[in-house]
This record gives C-alpha cells, sequence and structure tokens, in this order.
C-alpha cells in the first residue's frame, strides 16, 4: 500500500429506510424513490428544500437521472450524483458522499436507490442492458444474467468441487432469515429438498438460485456524526472501504471479483480482522457470488467456499449471519435497491436497530457491492467495514 | 449424438403456419463486424494494428493500448469449452419456442473468451471448432462444433437455425435452358433436397440438356418464363407456399457495350431478365416464402442470386450486361432487407466468365456449371450471404476491396486486350 488513506472520521451513516418491496408496481422509479427518500427526510427533520446533497441509483428513470429528479421533487442540492453500478451503488454512494461531507462541501447526503418493476419492464431492459450484454451475450440464448451466471458457476462448479447443495446452503439459510423480516417478498419456508428439487432455470441454475424482480426503494442519509447525534437518529461509523472495477480482465471466466485486489487494504485501514465481523452482507444475486466473496473477502480461501458453506450456519442466530434481512434472494431485487439492500441492513444491525432480524451483539458489520454484468461478468466491486456508534 | 432429422410430414393446410420470430439483431455499428465475416463464412476477430491484441467483444480502441486502429483478422477457429449452460427460460420468443437452448464459454487458444451456442455433440469440457454464422436476425454469431466433426453434425436443430441447408426442402431453380441447370439440380439432389423445380421458358424450344435435366432424382420441369408476369404468378400460385429455396439463374447476356451496339434492343432483354425477372420473382414468391421463415424442418431458407462479379465492376466488353447485373446487387441489397422479418436469407453467388456459349471467346480460368452448383451448395450450408465462385471473381473481389478506382482503370485496360 503506497500512502495511508484518511479515515472516514467524524461522518456516519444515519436514518435507514427500505420501502417494503411489491412484485410488481404500476407507479414509477420515481415515486418509489420520492418515498424513500421523504421517509428518511422525515425521520431526520429535514425539509427537502433544505436538503444539500442528493445521490441517486436506478435503472428505470429514463428520461430522468438525477438531475430531473430535483425539479420532479423540489430540492435544490449543491451536491448531486448520479450512479450507475448497479450492485456496486450503495457502497459507491458512501465513499463519494462520505469524502463530500468531510470536506465540508455539503452537509446532508440523502442516498436513494429505487426501481419500478412493470409486468415488461425486466426483459425490456435486458436486451439492452450494455452495449456487450447487447452485442455478445443476449444473442445467445436470451436467457439474461440467469445464463451469464449460470455459465460462472458451471466453471466454478468443475474448478472446486462445489456441489448444488453447497449453494443451497446460502438460499436455504437466507430464506430462514427472510422469515423473519415482515417485508420480504419471499413468505414460505425453503427445505434443502425443495431447493435441490426446484425446476432448472439455465443449469446449474435453478429456481432458488434466482432473485425475483421487484420494485422498491432504500435510503440513509450520509452526514456529520454531531449533527446525527443533534437529531438522535440511529447511525453507523464508516471505518474502511475499497472498490475496483474490472479487475482480473485475463480471467478466462470470472472466478474472483475485484475485491481479492483490495481486500488487505479493507481490513488495514480498519485495523479489523475477519473474526471481528460479527454479521457479512454480501451481494447475492446468486449463490455462487456470495460464495465467491466469502473467499475474496477473507473468510476462506480460493476454492474453499463449499467448505466454508458447510462448516457454517449463515442464519440470524448462527455462527456466520449472512444477508440477515434474507438478501435479494428472498426479499426480493429492487433493481438498484439491490446495491442498498445489505448496507441499509447492515446499518440497522450495528446500531441495533434491525427489530426482527437483528444479530445479538452485532456491533461491527462487512457489506460487498458487485455490480453490473457488463458482458460475461460482474464488472463493479466494492466493499466497507462498518461498526456501530460505541464502536 | 445427433438425431437425423426425420423427413417432415405433409403440411396440414388448415393449421397455422407459426409466425417466424427472431433473436435479438441490435448490435453497436463495430460489432457489425462479425456480421460481415459470417456473410462470407470467415472466423475473425478484431485486432489492433499497434499493439497486435486480439479482443472481444468488438470495441471501438483497443483495450490493451487504447489505439483506435482496429482491424478484423482472420483467426484460428479453436479453443475449449471451459463452461456450458441450458437456458431453460428465455426473455426472447424466439428462443422461448426453441429451448433447451445450449450455450457456453468458449476460450479461443488465440486469446480472448467468448460466448457461443453450443452444438449437442459436443461434450463438457471438449476442444472445439468456432464457426461464425449469421443467425434468423441476420446478425453474426458463434457456433461451437466438435473439434472432429460428427454424424448427422448438420442436424443438430440449433445448428440448421443458422444455415439453409437444402435437405428435406424444396427448391426452385429458374431457366431450365441455362447450360448449368442440369448441374445445379443434380448437386440439390445430392444434398437431399425433397423435390427440385425447374423454371423452363419458352419450352417449345428444344435445347440439348433437357433429356439429362429431367433424368435427375426428384427433378419437375415446369412452365417459368421470368420475363412474363403471368407466368411467373402462376407457377407462385402452384408451389409458392412449398417453395424453401428459390435460386433465381436466370440470365440474359450479349457482348458488347455501348457503342458496339446500335441499339438498345438487347439491353432491354438484359435488364428484362436481369433485373426485372427478380423483382418479378420476388414480388410473386417473397411474400409466401417470408412468411415460412419458421415453418418447421421445410421452412423457407434462402434465396439465391446468381450474379456475374462485374456487378461490382463493369467489364466494358460485357458492358451493358454489367450494368444489368450491378442493377440487380441492388436490388438484390433490397430484396435481403424486405426478407429479413422472416428470417429468410438472401445468397448472392458472384462467378465470373462461365463455361457457355456466350463467354467462347474468353480466355481461361472459366467457371464450370459443377463447380458453381457445388458453391451454391456450400454457402446453403453455411449460411452464407457472399458466395464468390472461381479464381476470376475472388481476384476481383480482392481488388475492389483494395480500391474500386484503381479496379475501374484495370478493367479498362482489360477492355484493351479484347
Amino acid at each position: 500500500m503506497a500512502r495511508r488513506r484518511q479515515a472516514y472520521d467524524g461522518v456516519v451513516l444515519a436514518a435507514p429506510v427500505t420501502i417494503p418491496y411489491q412484485r410488481f408496481s404500476t407507479d414509477t422509479a420515481h415515486w418509489w424513490i420520492a418515498r424513500a427518500l421523504s421517509e428518511c427526510l422525515r425521520t431526520a427533520g429535514i425539509r427537502p428544500a433544505d436538503l444539500d446533497g442528493f445521490s441517486v441509483s436506478s435503472f428505470s428513470l429514463f428520461p430522468d437521472t438525477a438531475v430531473g429528479l430535483t425539479q420532479h421533487l423540489g430540492l435544490s442540492p449543491r451536491w448531486l450524483d448520479h450512479i450507475p453500478m448497479g450492485g456496486a451503488s450503495g457502497i459507491a454512494a458512501v465513499r463519494r458522499a462520505a469524502r463530500a461531507v468531510q470536506a465540508g462541501d455539503v452537509d446532508v447526503v440523502a442516498c436513494v436507490a429505487g426501481d419500478t418493476n412493470h409486468v415488461d419492464s425486466f426483459r425490456r431492459m435486458l436486451s439492452s442492458f450494455s452495449r456487450f450484454a447487447q452485442d455478445a451475450s443476449y444473442p445467445y440464448g436470451a436467457g439474461g444474467p440467469n445464463a451469464c451466471f449460470a455459465l460462472l458457476t458451471d466453471h466454478y462448479m468443475q474448478a472446486f468441487g462445489a456441489t448444488k447443495e453447497d449453494f443451497g446452503r446460502i438460499s436455504v439459510a437466507q430464506r430462514d432469515n427472510a422469515l423473519r423480516n415482515p417485508h420480504a417478498v419471499m413468505k414460505s419456508p425453503l427445505t434443502m429438498e425443495q431447493y435441490l428439487s426446484a425446476r432448472m432455470i439455465s443449469d446449474p441454475i435453478a429456481l432458488f438460485d434466482c432473485v425475483m424482480p421487484v420494485a422498491g426503494s432504500e435510503a440513509f442519509l450520509v452526514m456529520r456524526e454531531e449533527d446525527a447525534r443533534a437529531a438522535g437518529l440511529t447511525h453507523a461509523h464508516i471505518r474502511s472501504t475499497i472498490e475496483r472495477h474490472n479487475a482480473f480482465p485475463e480471467d478466462p471466466i470470472q472466478m474472483r471479483g475485484g475485491w481479492a485486489m483490495d481486500i488487505d487494504e479493507l481490513y488495514a485501514m480498519a485495523d479489523a480482522r475477519p473474526d471481528d465481523i460479527d454479521l457479512l452482507q454480501t451481494y447475492d444475486d446468486y449463490p455462487v457470488i456470495s460464495m465467491m466473496q466469502f473467499e475474496d473477502l477473507g473468510f476462506c480461501a480460493k476454492g474453499e467456499g463449499p467448505q466454508f458453506v458447510r462448516s457454517k450456519d449463515l442464519t440470524i442466530g448462527g455462527d456466520f449471519p449472512h444477508n440477515t434481512s434474507g438478501g435479494q434472494l428472498s426479499a426480493g431485487q429492487a433493481g438498484a435497491a439491490g446495491g442498498y439492500i445489505g448496507l441499509v441492513e447492515a446499518i440497522r444491525q450495528v446500531a441495533g436497530a434491525a427489530g426482527p432480524t437483528q444479530v445479538e451483539g452485532a456491533r461491527t458489520a462487512m457489506v460487498s457491492g458487485f455490480g453490473m454484468i457488463n458482458f460475461d461478468r460482474g464488472v463493479c466491486s466494492n466493499a466497507a467495514i462498518i461498526s456501530g456508534a460505541g464502536e | 449424438m445427433t438425431r437425423p432429422i426425420a423427413p417432415p410430414p405433409r403440411k396440414n393446410p388448415q393449421k397455422r403456419t407459426r409466425v417466424p420470430t427472431l433473436p435479438s439483431g441490435l448490435r453497436s455499428r463495430a460489432a457489425l463486424g462479425l456480421a460481415a465475416a459470417a456473410a462470407e463464412g470467415r472466423f475473425m476477430l478484431q485486432g489492433c494494428e499497434a499493439c497486435g491484441a486480439l479482443q472481444y467483444p468488438p470495441r471501438d480502441a483497443c483495450s490493451t493500448c487504447l489505439s483506435i486502429g482496429l482491424k478484423w483478422r482472420d483467426v484460428k477457429p479453436a479453443g475449449a469449452l471451459i463452461a456450458e449452460t441450458t437456458v431453460r427460460i428465455s426473455t426472447n420468443v424466439y428462443f422461448r419456442e426453441r429451448t433447451p437452448w445450449r450455450i457456453g464459454t468458449v476460450k479461443l487458444d488465440a486469446g480472448p473468451s467468448v460466448m457461443a451456442h453450443v452444438h449437442g455433440d459436443v461434450a463438457r469440457g471438449a476442444r472445439v471448432v468456432l464457426v461464425n454464422r449469421l443467425d434468423k436476425s441476420g446478425q453474426g454469431v458463434f457456433f461451437a462444433l466438435p473439434m472432429d466433426g460428427s454424424a448427422d453434425m448438420a442436424d443438430d436443430p440449433q445448428l440448421r437455425e443458422l444455415t439453409a441447408d437444402p435437405k428435406f426442402r424444396r427448391i426452385l431453380v429458374t431457366d431450365a435452358r441455362n447450360e448449368n441447370s442440369v448441374a445445379l439440380a443434380k448437386a440439390f439432389a445430392d444434398a437431399g433436397a425433397t423435390s427440385i423445380f425447374v423454371g423452363e421458358p419458352e419450352g417449345w424450344r428444344p435445347y440439348p440438356h433437357r433429356a439429362a435435366l429431367a433424368a435427375v432424382s426428384n427433378v419437375a420441369i415446369v412452365p417459368l418464363d421470368v420475363t412474363d408476369t403471368r407466368s411467373v404468378c402462376e407457377l407462385a400460385g402452384e408451389i409458392g407456399g412449398k417453395t424453401d429455396i428459390l435460386v433465381n439463374n436466370s440470365r440474359f447476356m450479349r457482348p458488347g457495350g455501348i457503342m458496339d451496339r446500335g441499339d438498345t434492343v438487347f439491353a432491354r432483354d438484359e435488364f428484362e431478365t436481369n433485373v426485372l425477372g427478380l423483382m418479378r420473382l420476388a414480388q410473386a414468391f417473397g411474400p409466401a416464402m417470408s412468411g415460412r421463415g419458421a415453418d418447421g424442418v421445410n421452412s423457407a431458407v434462402a434465396w439465391v442470386n446468381i450474379l456475374s462479379v462485374y456487378a461490382y465492376a463493369n467489364m466494358p466488353a460485357y458492358g451493358v450486361f454489367s450494368a444489368s447485373n450491378a442493377a440487380a446487387l441492388s436490388l438484390s441489397h433490397c430484396l435481403r432487407a424486405e426478407m429479413a422479418p422472416g428470417g429468410v436469407r438472401v445468397m448472392n453467388v458472384y462467378t465470373g466468365p462461365t463455361e457457355d456459349e456466350w463467354h467462347q471467346p474468353l480466355p481461361p480460368p472459366k467457371v464450370a456449371p459443377s463447380a458453381l452448383a457445388k458453391s451454391v451448395i456450400a454457402g446453403l450450408k453455411d449460411g452464407l450471404e457472399d458466395v464468390y465462385v472461381g479464381d476470376v471473381a475472388k481476384d476481383l473481389i480482392d481488388r475492389w476491396r483494395q480500391g474500386p478506382k484503381v479496379l475501374e482503370r484495370e478493367m479498362m485496360a482489360q477492355a484493351g486486350e479484347g
């Protein structure tokens, strides 16, 4: 590591908000974002016109961006950001907003991600998701991300001897967690037998390896610690972050994410070790990616993911609580809000405000983001370690 | 192993014909290079002229050195299937109708990894040969074949979607009087065509090879004069709904340019047959064919024009004939665009001087009817759009690509040689 990075002292994540997801919605992304923002500002006692920082992530805002939203929602911010990193949007928003608050460019940044889900919007989005997807993956069976991740999963299974059951452990544990989350879209228990006998979608990806596209939104505030304390807001400290894009382009197929490049820095900046992490929120669009994150985030070595999940209990009450709200696999994937779900839950967890999904004694959480299947692999990756107010 | 396809049953006319649907044809401009290569059956990737790196997917700059000097390069198409999946749920209607659909990731020996359609006879993790083929949307896609081929390889249902294989299909070849009609009919019979209709103009006038043509198996000689709208419409009324491959083999040619001729009589005949003949055929047969682009094993699949390569550059000794072929070439692009929604491809076969009486004074090399027929079949089996037959045609297209103006001067010099 070259120069020591400046700590995120004096800036916190506050007022975590989740607007309950719906399978389909006739409303727009604007509507969903407005609801999360409104809830967030109401909690903090800030009038919309007084908000000076705004960061947005959404896939279904077209033709608008964050710019159009300012006028649409009556905001006059002096700091504005639009982050198109899908599943990596939440941590990217934190990284940018926290530095701006630290530098005094802005006092409070409301970070919001939200998307709607119309009956046909997912199909429409897939065909032109990115130029490489349009040119080089969608023409091959049009299976969308299911097919791309099926290829990664197939390769991972061959390379490291992972079985369907290993991935099932991740999905089944998350469903168990989701049953405690009243807002999760999936409400019935999932057994390993049901997981293993589910219908194939794109071999070896079956029904319970896939997320359910939904409508929904998530939000939180990035602000000075003193302001959060004065307002009596639930909040968390940022101890370290990393971010990397298009890592390891020479790998013939994705076996690792950008975390593997920067993980030592993540722990060093937080002065923490894997043992210090009380709960982990990975980006879980498919179980194989969560398994890669267990490896790349330093909880086990590359290729040991299958053994790791066999030896750990991933539920809220277990020895390695993972995706405690049910994650996207069981709570639903609300577009870009899928890049926020783990972070917002982690803020609640380390602040002791997670309610029914609370991990007992949780003080420190790791959150990781992963975004954008541009062609054959996810391009954006990032991670953060956050801790509760007393830590 | 691929199960050989069975001869399709007789069609029940009361049943609905399946409407053609297409895979997504949206592509960036750079990615259209794949279609250009597939049109000739070439396997090419984008290479950097500055650092030599090969890359995929196609880009607008080199992902190794940021140079914008990118050129498509023929690449050794060998690689290994490092991952695979069978898509069972697709968001695209075309694939929904055809699932399960096998795809995979192929690591090329040349470097890049690509996503490809995968043949049913490729074993898990096997070595493969990649081909670049046009799919039903007309765009180039990669297809992984078994390294050493396999029995009935062409019958793989996914591969057959990318080809215009004559097996079990019904063919119409125009102009029985053309000296190459026997070779074409024989080649289609050998390729497994179910029936081969050969259109005969002016049936009352004898010609030497009629008996040989009639003797080819599955051939039916039918009246057809492409200069006569009523004749074309009558035949389309009879067999338009069961014409799967149409070979427009009609040609009227006379030597001579503009001032060699005292009038426009032969010019009219040349345009009447070579240009308006194509148009009459397309108006009569095109709609039914493009409506039958997804009609099962013997769906309508291809339209073939046999053109003179001098469509690209005028050969003054056959100046007006060249001009009529240039018009036909242009018209074929219009036809290709109109047939595209049906997934029916238009293949142009460009030939240099052929072995026949009208090219008698020209020196060799000339294209023999059997060579022409072989190229037509091979082109259909590979699903091509542009086929250049013989050394003269290949040489001319190379020169044309290097510079049409220089080629024009070269053609003038040829005129001087007579």
